[in-house]
């Protein structure tokens, strides 16, 4: 028995936590080594300062400049429409220069919302460290990374010294087992478990999933479930990489090349959590039993099947809750005790990092082919990358979008959080397929409905919101 | 940045859960506005009617809580977005400390990287400490010791708070992290230099 042995059994967490560490510096506090960074648009003003300090650029190798919030997605732009857009992405153009630091820029291949961009180039890969300024970092966590979100002044620092200084979370396994059934999506599993645990359940915790629904989940299924993991208050999420994993990335442009490619996956194997590792947390989720999710209220745990009513804030369970009902219903503009299927909605937005990919963009497409977008609704599809935009096009999905009545869009955050001046108006009803029904989030005073692509989808044709599997038409 | 050590000011009860960051500061006022002036949009959906006049029963509008500089808050205080502009927003109004039951993670991490102190409380104490801040204008008054972890009421009770004893001392010294890491070159150097053999593929 060797001394790797003998150590206490370890989650996949322990594993790619203890991989980067650099120093320690306290108990529980660690130096940790930054493999990839993504920089986007928004975080340009950090380019400066950095400069006040006068610092270089450690490893600009490692770091990937983003131009994804505040880009225009109109057909045919050339930046974007907001007042601050232009000088944000001049910012981030300059700094990317000086630093020499590489650059996908608005309509350059390869452009597209960073947490898009990083699985489908192949720049995030099994057993990284992988860090953007953006909260949905969680994402690149699907892939086996470990990726949290961070704010202006540890950008700074990674640039400066390409690491970053972190406390251990506590650990927490989310175990999805059984076969959802038709109609359900990733966003249902991940919309279903928010709802039930809340969105405080995750703080402090580095969350994994796993169980047999999450092992048959494709890759992009999981970049969707992992997304959301900040929307259970959880800064990590993350997935164990397995043979999809690899098979997902095998030939991307940034991916391992052939001479490197067998040592990768050996490296990237050693990754899972040991059977007799100890999480904090356990929950179990019955897969099996999970229906179509829509939101109703303005944080992602108000949440119910499609089916169901609009909760009465009568049945919560403390003065403060109740009354946090009460403000989301009357912002909302709904009522208690009716169903919420038949809400009439204005709007419908399929994009942002959480479903804007191929296959969030095919299961819509099932649902929209030869119909028509209901006459009062405006509906866009945003594609989340260049790459998903030319693989649409391809197959001919955005034919059926734009024969439907749907604008079909060039790649960015758009609608998810307006950052670009795209907003749903004052009082508008949205059913998005982003990742937050926030107060003002989709514009100020917009109402947004959290859903999956097939469901938003559904919401668009009927102009109401609705049951997927209700929905006429192909198998879904 | 600016040391922390002891703070005494009014504390203003802010008692809903979930006030997440796109609530804090609107997206555009983070990407339109400089980071000084950000102050002037904290919480503006809350503060502000449409038309931009203020709405007087808000409480951070109101006597003698508009001179807050300590806020008491519910669950998951600044869940949501990455945004360090809300820990801006939030100092730049005039707050230097926020107690609640329980915070958004990377929120929670962003104040001390701007000198502003978050403290866990049990929500019990957090509710007890905003029902008589609201109550009684002279009992808002709370004095935060950092070097002895204790918040005084102006009745002259004690609650114990921890603060982890590494963020303690950044605060204290006003210290930041970044000019602690670089004293780690070495380390950085010779971590990247063994990596380099064992996933070269990172290293193309
Ligand atoms: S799509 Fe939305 S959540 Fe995702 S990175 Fe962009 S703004 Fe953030």
């Amino acid at each position: 028995m060797n001394s790797k042995d003998k150590m206490a059994a370890r989650t996949l967490f322990d594993k790619l936590w203890d991989r980067h560490v650099v120093a320690e510096l306290a108990p529980g506090v660690a130096l940790l080594h930054v493999d990839r960074h993504f920089f986007t648009d928004m975080h340009s003003p950090e380019f400066g300062l950095l400069a006040a300090r006068g610092l270089p650029v450690r490893n600009p190798e490692m770091t990937f400049c983003v131009a994804d919030h505040v880009v225009s997605t109109e057909p045919g732009r050339s930046g974007g429409h907001a007042s601050w857009s232009a000088s944000l992405l001049a910012e981030l153009r300059a700094g990317s220069k000086t630093h020499r630091i590489k650059l996908f820029d608005v309509n350059d291949e390869g452009q597209g919302i960073a947490h898009v961009i990083g699985p489908e180039l192949g720049i995030t890969q099994p057993g990284m460290l992988v860090l953007v300024g953006d909260s949905h970092t969680s994402t690149h966590g699907a892939l086996g990374a470990l990726a949290w979100g961070i704010g202006a002044s540890e950008g700074v620092h990674v640039l400066a010294t390409q690491t970053v200084v972190q406390r251990k979370p506590q650990r927490m396994r989310i175990r999805f087992e059984g076969r959802p059934g038709p109609g359900v999506e990733a966003k249902d599993l991940i919309l279903h478990a928010i709802g039930k645990l809340g969105t405080a359940a995750g703080a402090g915790y580095a969350v994994e999933y796993a169980g047999s629904a999450i092992r048959a989940l494709e890759v992009e299924g999981r970049l969707t479930l992992c997304n959301l993991s900040i929307e259970l208050g959880a800064k990590f999420g993350m997935i164990a990489p397995d043979d999809r994993t690899a098979a997902y990335l095998q030939g991307r442009s940034y991916a391992p090349k052939a001479e490197h490619w067998e040592r990768a996956l050996r490296y990237w194997r050693s990754f899972s959590s040991d059977a007799d590792a100890v999480f904090e947390r356990e929950i179990e989720i019955d897969a099996d039993k999970i229906r179509p999710q829509i939101t109703w209220g303005t944080s992602p745990q108000d949440v119910i099947a499609v089916d169901g009513m609009i909760p009465d804030p009568a049945s919560a369970a403390d003065g403060e809750r109740r009354q946090a009902m009460r403000a989301a219903l009357e912002y909302m503009g709904l009522v208690p005790g009716r169903p919420i299927a038949g809400t009439k909605v204005d709007w419908v937005f399929i994009g942002s990092c959480t479903n804007s990919r191929i296959s969030d963009l095919r299961s819509a497409a099932k649902v929209v082919r030869g119909r028509k977008v209901a006459a009062h609704v405006r509906a866009w599809v945003v594609p989340g990358s260049q790459g998903v935009k030319r693989a649409a096009e391809a197959e001919g999905l955005d034919r059926i979008f734009r024969a439907a009545g749907f604008e079909w869009r060039e790649p960015g955050c758009s609608l998810c959080v307006g950052a670009n001046g795209e907003l749903v108006g004052p009082g508008e009803r949205c059913v998005s397929t982003s990742n937050r029904n926030f107060v003002g989030r989709q514009g100020p005073g917009a109402r947004t409905h959290l859903a999956s692509p097939a469901m938003a989808a559904a919401a668009a044709i009927a102009g109401v919101i609705t049951d997927v599997r209700r929905t006429p038409g192909e198998d879904h | 940045m600016e040391k922390f050590t002891l703070l005494q000011g009014i504390a203003a009860p802010l008692m809903l859960p979930n006030i997440d960051t796109d609530r804090i500061i609107r997206i555009e006022r983070c990407a339109g506005v400089p980071r000084e002036r950000q102050g002037e949009y904290l919480l503006e959906t809350m503060r502000f009617n449409a038309d931009g006049s203020e709405k007087p029963e808000f409480i951070l509008n109101k006597p003698p809580y508009r001179g807050a500089k300590i806020l008491l808050a519910a669950e998951n205080f600044g869940c949501g977005s990455s945004r360090e502009n809300a820990v801006w927003a939030l100092m730049g109004w005039g707050l230097k400390c926020v107690i609640a039951p329980s915070f958004g993670d990377i929120f929670f991490g962003n104040c001390f990287q701007n000198g502003m102190l978050p403290i866990r409380l049990a929500a019990a104490t957090v509710e007890r400490l905003a029902a008589g801040a609201e109550a009684d204008a002279r009992d808002a008054l709370l004095t935060v010791d950092l070097e002895r972890q204790r918040i005084v009421t102006a009745k002259g009770e004690e609650i114990a708070f921890e603060v982890e004893a590494l963020r303690r001392t950044m605060l204290q010294e006003g210290l930041d992290e970044i000019g602690i890491t670089l004293r780690h070159e070495t380390e950085i150097a010779a971590f990247q230099r063994s990596d380099r053999d064992a996933r070269p593929w990172l290293y193309t």
